[in-house]
């Protein structure tokens, strides 16, 4: 037989390997978005509740970078993150936060039983902010430099290790 | 005895209470379920809508999900649509946010090329071929008569 022949079932091989691999490797479960680096999006969002203010993208422009933090009171690693985004607020950083799809009551609730670092909550019923800078879930922390452009994506909560993280990049794109 | 069953009975409300409270209890967005009027916008947006892919059920399109989300981009492309938006525009408005990810459409770009290139690739490898083979055996039958 030529040797020739031999090479439909090299590829065949070939294939059947790089799918078995493909098979034992994680399969990517998160989406980036394509808004780092570009300026946030125009919003004004409504307050999220009672006595605190809602959230624009002015809110972001001057002074120092700060965090957005998309976020919900029915988001399980939301209760997980809320502390470490309170070290965040220790250490001098401005969170504002988007509540999505929540009621005032919720939200309440929330603030009440897990701490409250925000300074402002918008409140992003339909998800349009989330589609305006690329987000697609809950919870999201993005940095926004003092300029009002999008500098830094992270997918997921905020864990003990994101936050030296978080307020490395916050010093750099100072 | 009272005091003691009103405990339990507050105990086990509040079992259900918890999971309740942790509930999406938003109304959808007023496009999510609700088609438009014109029935010539509202096919161009069902066009669009199954060629663009659910966020969070990462294998389906958001006209078939039922995940809030999808339910929200519903709405954004019934809007845009009523508001005169493209379906193109409206695709590339999402491309520029999500990247190639959230269209089913696939198109030539720098990740994808290959995929178009490489059938095109083997045709020619084929052609080449058989005509290679067809010449050979032209002049062999040539030689014959």
């Amino acid at each position: 037989m030529r040797p020739i022949y031999l090479i439909p079932l090299a590829l065949f091989l070939f294939f059947a390997g790089l799918a078995g691999y493909q098979l034992t490797q994680e399969k990517m479960q998160t989406i980036p978005s394509q808004m780092v680096e570009q300026p946030l999006p125009e919003f004004t969002l409504a307050p999220a509740l009672e006595g605190m203010p809602g959230a624009t993208r002015a809110d972001f422009v001057g002074g120092q970078p700060r965090l957005l933090n998309i976020w919900a009171s029915w988001c399980l690693p939301c209760i997980a993150e809320a502390p470490h985004l309170e070290r965040l607020k220790e250490e001098g950083v401005e969170i504002i936060g988007i509540a999505v799809r929540d009621r005032p009551e919720a939200v309440a609730d929330f603030l009440d039983r897990y701490g409250n670092p925000y300074t402002k909550i918008g409140s992003d019923d339909i998800s349009e902010l989330m589609l305006e800078i690329g987000a697609s879930g809950v919870p999201e922390t993005y940095v926004i430099d003092a300029d009002g452009n999008i500098r830094y994506q992270h997918i997921g909560d905020v864990r003990a290790d994101t936050v030296p993280q978080l307020l490395e990049i916050l010093e750099d794109v100072r | 005895m009272i005091r003691s069953v009103v405990a339990a009975l507050t105990l086990f409300g509040g079992l259900f209470a918890a999971p309740i409270l942790a509930q999406q209890s938003m109304p959808p967005a007023p496009y999510a379920y609700v088609q438009l009027e014109d029935p010539v916008l509202e096919a161009e947006a069902t066009e669009l809508m199954e060629t663009l892919r659910c966020l969070k059920c990462q294998s389906q399109s958001i006209n078939d999900s039922d995940a809030p989300m999808a339910g929200d981009m519903r709405h954004q492309v019934r809007s845009r649509i009523l508001a005169g938006e493209s379906p193109t525009q409206i695709r590339s408005w999402l491309v520029e946010r999500y990247g190639d990810y959230v269209s089913y459409e696939p198109e030539v770009s720098s990740t994808t090329w290959p995929l178009f290139a490489i059938p095109l690739l083997l045709l020619g490898v084929v052609a080449l071929i058989l005509l290679r083979r067809l010449g050979k055996r032209r002049s062999e039958t040539g030689g014959h008569s």
